[in-house]
């Protein structure tokens, strides 16, 4: 791989060091590197120029690369990657609707967030075929998003989902007003990691180290949300299959470990916690003392229950074999993060991407034995819960190395120049990507965010399809993906 | 003895409804909502102004009441607190059916009028339902009609006192069924789930998804009716005639609040059916019934 620059997670570059290739020249290198997409997005170049910058992850040796495409202002399309490569379907259209630049003979220009109703949908043709359109609002609380089945009685052939009412354009405020504020509002359910995904690119980009003790208090917080969010969702299945003893059960554990972190950092999601250079808030050993002991009651609970659903034949009747996804299919799709791993594709970027403190913790990656269904996704969440419980636990212990130690260094010191940054959080859904390039001025010029949504939605409709109408609800829970993160 | 009628009628099948949720609050460690929430919740709704579509048609406005009138009507027929109906007539059982039929025509045909596609499929799957529940509720009792030959449904009060130990078996059998179709007609779990919100998943609930109003309550009121009516029919086949006219009234209500009691726990205990299983389940109903055939049969013409 000559014409791309090899580089790490939590690293910058300079710009100047990344390789500018001929679209044709990138589109081949991309096709013949058979890596995985993780960022592909546009900048402007002045007069009218374009600037597609490609990044590559190679989790197996835990490396990322970079390359680049200048299109002139006269070119405005290219032969597109996604009859090679599906996974960048998304991608492609992401950047044709930010930049214009059309990919040709790209099977599926869907808008991604905007001029929705200009879109016609597929149809299916057929005396009893009828069509169920959801959405944009649901009943309850949840985000707008809209859903169109295509159904025969009651089995879907095909879902098509509509994004984008959400869109509020995060990464254009990001430019103007960069602040923890806004990274940690931008998916209300993964505070810590966008935060820290956040945080990790400033300080990149500003050369400053972060204190060993904040670091742990991190990736504490981090396992915490994993677990809060994983234990809701456990009882969010249960729910959905009006199981109530489980969603009562997690309904509330989940507010015990939310509430632990409400006494961390005054918020029960973790917001005000993170800040670039640190963390804002010391968690003190009576505090520490206090977690680990609700933590342990959490999962004490959490065991009895799940163990209690996957004895009950009711339960597991509707959860196995249920919004299957088969492995080929989620690598092709490129799916990443949990719904990834449920479909049993090795894919976990706190342990691909080499991690200084998990190995000094003696972390190790599990591989998790899947088939993609919802049971799988419901069992993986509760290995992940005992999972980050360990974690958790460790690092509590390691805390009381650094008792007396700064949480926050001084933040004050510019951005570097013509640089570009990358930080790959793993969040409780998956990988959460930021990537800032910054200008001569030392100011930010472009920031892109990816949320594991933007890879995973499709892989819910590909797991709906041939199953009943009524288990939608449920394949959608397994799932959880975020609409406003996929949105921005 | 007709006002204690009509005093249970108006009031019983709220309380079922709130002992049902409470059961559900107590497997479930909460405390629950009063046994009293949905009758407070059909006086809150009786004074709400009600929002009616474009789209609709008479048959939308007509059919709550439409709806609330069968069951009332049909409630005619069905011995309650007393042991016995108001009007005891020969074919009794058809008049009761059909009126309940008539009912749910209505509620089927008004989900439709609106033109959602939800309502449609709720309409599609309740109508399926029904049509395997029905032969299954004739079977069972036109069986038990036919031992004693009084084709009226004071002919379900003798078969356990009269038939002997096939008596017992056609009583438990006929109990199950019946208690089988109050979760399918009532919309329980694991046929149906009255709590959730997904509209994808709901039978009875989508149906009424565009009903506000006193429109809902009278839908809401004529279930909860349904449930009791079918839970009156299994409190006269099991309680014995002869004791005194008070302590018949206490077992009744005795009998009412363990059934709800008993739905509220399946509820709690197990997760709702698969979709495309439940004929599995109300085939379960089917074939109950025709053992209670069997049996009457064997009674009748065996040995």
């Amino acid at each position: 791989m000559t014409n791309w620059i090899k580089t790490r997670n939590n690293t910058k570059l300079n710009l100047a060091d990344i390789p500018e290739l001929s679209i044709n020249e990138l589109r081949s290198e991309i096709i013949s590197s058979a890596l995985r997409p993780v960022g592909f997005f546009g900048k402007d170049w002045g007069m009218g120029r374009t600037k597609l910058f490609v990044i590559l992850a190679d989790d197996k040796n835990g490396e990322l690369y970079v390359s680049s495409a200048l299109f002139g202002a006269e070119e405005k399309s290219y032969e597109c990657l996604t009859n090679e490569i599906p996974a960048f379907h998304i991608f492609e259209r992401e950047f044709y609707e930010q930049f214009g630049i059309q990919p040709l003979n790209h099977p599926w220009l869907k808008p991604v967030r905007l001029n929705q109703d200009e879109y016609k949908f597929f149809e299916m043709n057929g005396e009893e075929v009828h069509q169920v359109a959801v959405g944009p609002i649901h009943a309850g609380v949840i985000e707008p998003g809209h859903f169109r089945f295509m159904c025969n009685g009651e089995t879907v052939y095909h879902l098509e989902i509509m994004l984008g009412y959400q869109h509020r354009g995060v990464e254009e405020l990001m430019l103007s007003n960069p602040s923890n504020q806004l990274a940690e509002s931008i998916c209300g359910d993964s505070v810590i990691a966008y935060n820290t995904a956040y945080s990790q690119v400033m300080e990149i980009l500003k050369d400053i180290e972060i204190p060993q003790k904040a670091q742990l208090i991190r990736k504490a917080a981090l396992e915490m949300e994993r677990m809060a969010i994983h234990i809701g969702d456990l009882g969010a299945i249960a729910g959905d299959i009006a199981y109530l003893m489980g969603a009562s059960v997690f309904g509330a554990t989940r507010t015990l470990v939310i509430n632990t972190m409400l006494e961390f950092s005054g918020s029960r999601f973790g917001r005000g916690l993170i800040t670039v250079g640190g963390v804002n808030y010391d968690i003190t050993e009576d505090k520490l003392q206090r977690a680990l002991k609700t933590l342990e009651k959490v999962i004490k609970d959490v065991e009895r229950m799940t163990n209690t659903m996957l004895k009950n034949s009711t339960v597991m009747s509707r959860l196995e074999k249920t919004g299957t996804i088969s492995m080929e299919r989620a690598k092709e799709a490129g799916l990443v993060g949990m719904a990834a791993r449920a479909a049993g594709v090795d894919l976990d970027s706190r342990f691909d991407f080499p991690d200084k403190l998990l190995s000094e913790l003696q972390i190790e990656k599990k591989f998790f034995k899947a088939s993609g269904d919802v049971n799988s996704r419901f069992k993986l969440r509760y290995k992940e819960i005992l999972q980050s419980y360990s974690i958790i636990k460790k690092i509590f212990a390691k805390m009381k190395d650094y008792t007396n130690d700064k949480i926050c260094t001084d933040n004050n010191t510019g951005l570097s120049q013509n640089s570009l940054a990358i930080s790959i959080v793993e969040g409780w859904r998956g990988e959460v990507v930021h990537i800032a390039l910054t200008d001569d001025n030392r100011k930010l010029s472009r920031y892109k965010i990816k949320d594991p949504s933007f890879n995973n939605w499709y892989g819910l409709a590909l797991a709906v399809r041939n199953n009943g109408v009524s288990d939608f609800p449920l394949c959608n829970k397994s799932f959880n993906l975020s609409y406003s993160g996929n949105d921005l | 003895m007709l006002i204690l009628n009509l005093l249970i009628l108006l009031f019983v099948p709220f309380l079922m409804a709130g002992v049902i949720k409470k059961t559900k609050a107590f497997w479930g460690g909460r405390q629950g909502a009063s046994v009293l929430q949905p009758f407070y919740d059909f006086k809150k709704l009786l004074k709400k102004d009600f929002v009616i579509s474009e789209t609709t048609s008479q048959v939308f406005k007509i059919a709550p009441v439409i709806s609330i009138v069968t069951v009332l009507f049909a409630s005619l027929f069905i011995p309650l607190a007393t042991g016995s109906a108001l009007i005891n007539i020969t074919g009794g059982l058809i008049i009761f059916a059909y009126t309940l039929s008539l009912g749910k025509f209505f509620s089927l045909i008004s989900a439709m009028d609106t033109g959602s596609s939800f309502e449609g499929m709720g309409a599609s799957r309740e109508a399926c339902f029904t049509s395997i529940v029905e032969p299954a509720f004739f079977i069972t009792i036109a069986s038990i009609m036919a031992l004693s030959g009084n084709y009226t449904f004071e002919s379900l009060q003798n078969v356990l006192s009269n038939a002997g130990s096939y008596g017992i078996l056609i009583t438990i059998f006929a109990v199950v069924v019946l208690f089988l179709m109050i979760l399918i007609e009532g919309s329980r779990v694991p046929v149906d789930d009255p709590a959730t919100h997904l509209e994808l998943t709901m039978i009875h609930e989508v149906m009424i998804l565009d009903n506000s109003g006193s429109d809902l309550a009278f839908f809401t009121w004529a279930n909860s009716i349904k449930m009791f009516l079918i839970s009156s029919l299994i409190a006269y086949m099991i309680i014995p005639q002869s004791i005194a006219e008070w302590a018949y009234v206490l077992c009744y209500l005795a009998v009412m609040f363990v059934i709800s009691v008993l739905i509220g726990t399946i509820e709690s205990g197990m997760a709702r059916i698969r979709m495309s299983h439940v004929f599995e389940f109300i085939f379960i109903m089917s074939s109950l019934a025709l053992v209670v055939l069997a049996l009457v049969t064997a009674k009748m013409f065996g040995g």
